[in-house]
């Protein structure tokens, strides 16, 4: 399993993010998904066999909010 | 991502043109096929961002405020409310447009330490100077430092000598000299002189780096209130959307429905408690207290008692020499003697004395005869063809010699607490030097400071003698003593004190008390500098490496926890009159949106006042 942090642009509101975790968790191989506010970040940890990073970079875009970094 | 700004910045632009026309329109002329053009344009600009986001989010079975505040929307138009569609969408945008931008404020003394992080370092490869990426210096390489430049590396100084600026690990913003074999931290300035340094840490195994990564982790861990919060809002949203429904089978009354709807997301509430803490936690982060989490602003706010660990803490944790005593012969002379005999031993308070003698005295070459080292008493050699005795009343006893001469200076020493080494020479004493482990300057300070802030009782545990404990705890005005205590005795008082008194702070250095910190409600260390095992075992960490930021990190906290209470007291406020102002139909759809937008607003501003605490700061310093 692996752990991945993304960096977002600044949040706004927060409980509108709320559906990032909630689709994080919906997707195939990953395990958990947090979404740290404060420091506009998301903590994914996955399985790589079922998902990739960039997978994971895309699906987050998709809803709307841009990664601007990972680690 | 440069377009992109620039496409938000040209819809702001255009929707709040095409929304003023639409007012002006809607007073002059009323609804005519031009206004509702207009207002439908306007929608259109601000709200399609809005829409986007709501179907994203409903692709995944997600309903958030876009797909509420576009229900709405939809629901005007049906209805043929043009102008309130126009200016929910508008008020949204621009609602959170201002709101991403004050919430980077909030932030802004965390941003600014980010901004501390060198991004240049120029190391000696092969006999050329390299400007490289910090994260690219291997350990063991030299790195060259200018003035005005960043130091990008842990490691210790070969050759050069400056003045450096340590407040980025520090927070103390007074500069230090640091010459050869020194250590020096990443993210520190040098403000004058020259530097060659050898790179022990780099990257992201540097203090600097060390304390970044803790304070990023620190905004998110969460306060309880911030728990309870997002507990609420969770079963808040749903409920109000419940609500609504209800409503409109009830009342048929779709603008009140809708008007409901909007004003669902809770987001002055929810949003209350974390800009606090963000914008306290920065704070602290820039003032050199750094605070592990929301929790740990909460806990010390709330502490009703302070204990300390002694050594190391209150005072400086290495012995010195705080006094010299002769009878009858210069101090210089008595201290080369003492110096010469205690050269080899590894007695810390022969470590003392060596310090002490280098500093006064310099080199010297002669060289004792027959040393013998006397467990639990001192030591004996022969220097110029003398026998000198160095150590305690039993070494002296033991060997005849009268102490009537010095018997009123020793004991005037022992009540202070000192540790004092007496010097026989043949037949009488020569003299002696007293060794203390002297106490913090700012000590007694912070002490009064916290008593004045209404701590109740500041207690000191230690593991020294009593004798040692008690002349420092008078000296500094601490009210309970517990000393020669083992770490888990340490942790026993500390419940016994939490039972009594309710919540205990302990402070300490962290080395030889992690269990009393681990115990207490919250663990104290005072770290910054080169000390890992401090900041990983402190609730809240003193990175100024004393406990001159304790006065501060209990203002802070207090400040911190008073300022998210506002924002949720009037979060709530602004909750019901919203609600309540949407039963009693005074609060239009419009209006509703302008109401919650600015309320969320307030907040955040209110948060942002933080930022420029700092109460009697310089007063500790």
């Amino acid at each position: 399993m692996t752990t991945k942090l993304y960096q977002l642009k600044t949040f706004s509101c927060p409980s509108c993010i709320a559906k990032i975790e909630k689709m994080l968790m919906k997707t195939k191989g990953i395990r958990s998904a947090e979404v740290l506010f404060n420091s506009s970040r998301v903590r994914v940890s996955f399985e790589e066999k079922e998902v990739g990073s960039q997978e994971i970079k895309n699906l987050i875009e998709k809803l709307g909010y841009q990664v601007i970094g990972e680690k | 991502m440069q377009p992109h700004k620039l496409k938000q910045n040209h819809r702001i632009i255009g929707a709040s043109i095409l929304v003023t026309v639409s007012f002006i329109l809607n007073k002059t002329l009323g609804y005519t096929w031009l206004t509702i053009m207009v207002m439908a344009a306007s929608t259109l600009i601000a709200g399609i961002p809005i829409f986007v986001n709501a179907v994203r989010a409903i692709r995944y079975w997600i309903v958030g405020i876009d797909a509420l505040v576009t229900i709405a929307v939809i629901g005007a138009w049906f209805i043929g409310e043009y102008w309130e569609a126009a200016a929910v969408t508008y008020l949204f945008m621009i609602g959170n447009y201002l709101e991403s931008r004050t919430i980077e404020r909030t932030k802004s003394a965390i941003q600014a330490l980010l901004k501390l992080a060198p991004d240049t370092a120029t190391v000696r490869r092969s006999g050329k100077e390299v400007t490289i990426n910090p994260e690219e210096v291997l350990p063991g390489e030299l790195v060259i430092v200018k003035p005005g430049e960043k130091i990008s590396i842990d490691g210790t100084i070969v050759e050069g000598s400056a003045y450096i600026n340590q407040s980025a690990i520090t927070g103390e913003s007074l500069s230090v000299h640091k010459a050869a074999s020194d250590t020096v931290y990443s993210g520190t300035i040098i403000e004058s002189g020259y530097l060659l340094i050898r790179a022990d840490k780099v990257g992201e195994d540097t203090t600097f780096a060390k304390i970044l990564e803790l304070v990023e982790e620190a905004q998110d861990k969460k306060a309880r209130t911030q728990k309870f919060l997002e507990k609420f809002s969770r079963y808040y949203t749903p409920l109000v959307i419940l609500l609504a429904v209800v409503l409109f089978a009830v009342t048929r009354d779709i603008v009140m429905a809708l008007t409901l709807l909007v004003i669902a997301c809770p987001g002055a509430l929810v949003i209350s408690a974390p800009v606090s803490i963000v914008a306290g936690i920065g704070n602290g982060a820039r003032q050199g207290v750094l605070f592990k989490g929301g929790e740990m602003l909460e806990k010390f706010s709330s502490v009703k008692m302070v204990a300390f660990d002694k050594t190391g803490t209150l005072t400086r944790g290495k012995p010195e020499v705080t006094r010299i005593l002769t009878y009858g012969m210069p101090k210089e002379e008595l201290l080369k003697i003492v110096a010469v005999g205690e050269a080899y031993s590894e007695h810390p308070l022969a470590r003392a004395i060596l310090s002490y003698a280098d500093k006064e005295l310099g080199r010297f070459d002669e060289k004792p005869t027959e040393v013998s080292y006397i467990p639990g008493q001192g030591i004996s050699f022969i220097f110029e063809d003398k026998l000198v005795l160095v150590g305690n009343r039993k070494l002296l006893a033991s060997r005849n010699i009268q102490l009537d001469v010095c018997e009123s200076d020793l004991a005037e020493e022992e009540l202070l607490g000192q540790t004092t080494v007496i010097i026989g020479h043949e037949q009488r004493v020569l003299g002696m030097i007293s060794i203390a482990d002297p106490v913090r300057k700012e000590a007694k300070q912070v002490i009064q400071r916290l008593k004045s802030s209404g701590i109740q009782r500041v207690v000191m545990l230690t593991g020294d003698n009593p004798r040692a404990a008690k002349a420092i705890s008078d000296q500094l005005g601490i009210d309970e003593t517990y000393s020669e205590l083992l770490p888990q005795d340490k942790v026993r008082i500390l419940k016994e004190l939490q039972n009594k008194y309710g919540s205990v702070a302990m402070v300490g250095d962290g080395v030889n008390d992690a269990p009393a910190l681990a115990a207490a409600d919250l663990g104290i260390a005072i770290g910054g500098t080169g000390s890992d095992i401090a900041m990983e075992t402190g609730d809240v960490v003193l990175l100024s490496g004393n406990v001159s930021g304790l006065a501060y990190g209990l203002d802070l906290s207090r400040a911190t926890v008073r300022n998210m209470k506002q924002n949720i007291s009037f979060a709530i406020l602004v909750a019901i009159l919203l609600l309540g102002g949407v039963l009693v139909k005074s609060v239009n759809l419009s209006y509703g949106m302008l109401i919650h937008e600015v309320s969320v607003l307030l907040v955040v501003l209110n948060a942002i006042r933080l930022r420029g605490f700092n109460t009697s700061l310089e007063e500790i310093k």
